[in-house]
């Protein structure tokens, strides 16, 4: 048999019915949603306006996010509970960016950004140089979660720490990287974090045609993590990560070193969630430490748990019904939004344990 | 069995602990004829002595059976082999020049050691043929991993494993789904596809049926004289098929030593394990 080249391997990772999907939502997310809303006018009824672009790029960013959950915790079975950090390092990567590109126009019409001007800072911190640079902001993106999750992870994995003793590890790491950038003197706008954005490459930022292409990039990222997940967990690498969840000590003895694996991963995961995070703050305009707090770190597991784990799709789907309730919960009953999603997790947890997609075959198995 | 290429790459070290794979697979020297050599080795759990300066030599090709009672060591005894436990004292020598107590435990299993847990430990949501083919003797990084791909030859090899365990027409089924024998035979498959120099059996055939456990003992003995193995159990019609030197441990140390009728009439060896 001759050995297949690793694109076709690649392609044959995804089954039909996925590529069919996937067809499916990028026509939507790259041409139809994009003409109804620069082309229709707003009086028409097929008018999509900027909330319903704005909200359904925002999701498609959690969705991200819930896959690269559903990577470690579904297929390696490491809960994460602190993965709106590298979420929000990749938005604060950017944001940097998005600060610099205000330029003179911020409140106090100087070279630095408002929040330091008000500080009486008189230069940028060393850690701010080349922030003003696009190709820069993208490697802080990717490099920053990477290097944060790498360290980490190899001495947590290194230290065989699991389960639940790992996963208390990550929600400390994010309230302690909550508590640091709350800091003013930390260089990242304390409690406020950034805002007040005005440009990207010189492009305004709240233009209808970047609100599109922010919207586009997004469906663009969620479809290639859900293409690279679908190679990941099919290859051999994978299995040897599902053997580790399952057994271990097995797998060690067999002569595989968890380590490595668990750490690319994770590692990768966390990459995910930068690029996500990344892409989310100039949509919704603003990145502050809240984004680290504990809380949301456990919702993401929520909405993977919610989804289905071990089923990539299943996240995305998660990801979407929790957040969709969410903005319908906290615009009509908002003091109601916790008690439903502790309800939701409870009710997941007792009738879905596979979520969503866990239904969806149990409801095929029936036909 | 198949040849399969020799890979070797660095060893990596960080902190003083070695974290990498290494592949001497070949590299064992059996110089003296011995393939494990354990001097000396003691391991005490807060207090209690596991193993109480522990002497044992396998030579190579050879099956040796490891009796004794609950508690005399036998389980400790492979986890300092195997390098899940380090010895509070002692030496650890496979072949002449490897030093187990210095290995991770991939390392070990890289260096030609495998292991089968007393409770049969498979991967229960892969399939019976996932777990021979991870079990597969072959680069086992995680960068290779993402490329893997298996050869003919790989195959081949799997499903040769598959017949000789009788398990090529479950071979599409989760391992989860097999019964207990048939779970006991797909960790031996696993560990004969890993193609170890030294195989460490722990009770092998606990819940066989007779007809599997005569099996057992007869693809056991094919195997002796290419492999060494290890065997602790407590079923004495198997040893007695198995037909090796006995090794009867007693409170962490070698109580007594050679052939089943010499042991089994062995007075210290009667009044602690075989009773009267």
């Amino acid at each position: 048999m001759m050995r297949t080249p690793l694109a076709v391997r690649f392609l044959q990772a995804t089954p039909k019915s996925g590529w069919l999907a996937l067809a499916v939502f990028a026509a939507l997310t790259f041409v139809v949603l994009p003409l109804l809303h620069l082309a229709v006018p707003p009086e028409s009824p097929l008018h999509v306006s900027t909330y319903v672009i704005t909200l359904a790029g925002k999701i498609m960013c959690y969705a991200i996010v819930a896959v690269a959950m559903d990577l470690i915790w579904g297929y390696a079975g490491i809960l994460s509970l602190g993965h709106g950090l590298f979420f929000a390092l990749g938005g604060y990567a950017f944001g940097m960016y998005l600060m610099r590109q205000i330029g003179r126009d911020g409140s106090y019409q100087s070279d630095l950004p408002d929040f330091m001007v008000f500080l009486d800072w008189k230069e940028l911190p060393w850690y701010w140089a080349g922030s003003d640079s696009f190709l820069w902001a993208l490697f802080l993106v990717v490099a920053v979660p990477g290097l944060v999750a790498f360290v980490f992870g190899f001495f947590a994995f290194r230290s065989r720490i699991k389960d639940v003793y790992f996963s208390i590890i990550t929600q400390a790491l994010t309230f302690a990287a909550m508590l640091l950038f709350f800091r003013n003197e930390t260089g990242f706008g304390g409690n406020n974090g950034f805002t007040d954005f005005k440009r990207i490459l010189g492009f305004p930022i709240t233009s209808p045609e970047m609100r599109v292409i922010l919207f586009a990039l997004s469906a663009a990222l969620l479809m290639a993590t859900l293409l690279i997940g679908r190679y990941l967990v099919v290859s051999k690498f994978g299995r040897v990560l599902a053997a580790i969840r399952d057994a271990e000590s097995r797998t060690m003895f067999l002569g595989y070193n968890p380590l490595w694996y668990k750490l690319s991963i994770w590692t990768f995961s966390a990459i995910l969630c930068g690029l996500a995070g990344a892409l989310y703050v100039p949509q919704v305009g603003i990145i502050n430490p809240s984004e680290m707090s504990p809380a949301n770190s456990i919702e993401i597991a929520i909405w993977t748990a919610v989804g289905g784990r071990g089923t990539l799709v299943g996240p995305v789907i998660g990801a979407a019904l929790v957040n969709l309730s969410k903005s319908f919960f906290t615009q009509t009953f908002p003091d109601y939004w916790l008690f439903f999603l502790g309800a939701l997790f409870v009710a997941v947890t007792l009738w879905l344990p596979d979520g969503v997609a866990g239904l969806w075959k149990r409801w095929r198995a029936t036909k | 069995m198949t040849a399969f290429a020799e890979n070797r790459h660095d060893q990596e070290w960080l902190g003083g602990v070695s974290i990498g794979h290494v592949k001497q697979s070949d590299a064992v020297d059996l110089s003296h004829k011995v393939i494990l050599y354990l001097e000396g080795i003691s391991v005490s759990f807060d207090g209690f002595k596991a193993l109480n300066n522990l002497n044992l030599a396998i030579d190579a090709g050879e099956l040796r059976c490891i009796i004794g009672p609950n508690g005399a060591g036998k389980t400790t005894m492979m986890d300092v082999i195997t390098g899940k436990t380090r010895p509070d004292e002692g030496r650890c020598f496979f072949g002449q020049t490897i030093d187990l107590t210095k290995l991770s435990e991939a390392e070990i299993a890289h260096a030609g050691i495998g292991r089968k847990f007393q409770k049969p430990t498979i991967f229960e949501n892969l399939t019976v043929f996932e777990n021979v083919e991870l079990a597969l003797k072959m680069d086992k990084r995680a960068r290779k991993s993402l490329f893997a791909w298996l050869s003919d030859e790989q195959r081949d090899k799997i499903s040769d494993t598959l017949k000789l365990i009788h398990l090529a027409e479950q071979a599409d089924r989760p391992a989860g789904l097999l019964s207990h024998g048939q779970k006991q035979w797909l960790e031996i498959g696993m560990l004969l596809a890993q193609d170890p120099k030294l195989l460490l059996l722990d009770e092998p055939v606990a819940g066989m049926t007779d007809d599997e456990t005569a099996r057992t003992g007869e693809l056991f003995k094919s195997l002796a004289g290419q492999h060494s193995l290890v065997v602790v159990e407590h079923d004495m019609a198997f040893i007695a098929q198995l037909g090796g030197k006995v090794t009867v441990l007693h409170e962490g140390a070698v109580l007594a030593e050679g052939d089943l009728a010499t042991v089994q009439n062995d007075e210290r060896v009667i009044e602690v394990y075989l009773g009267r």
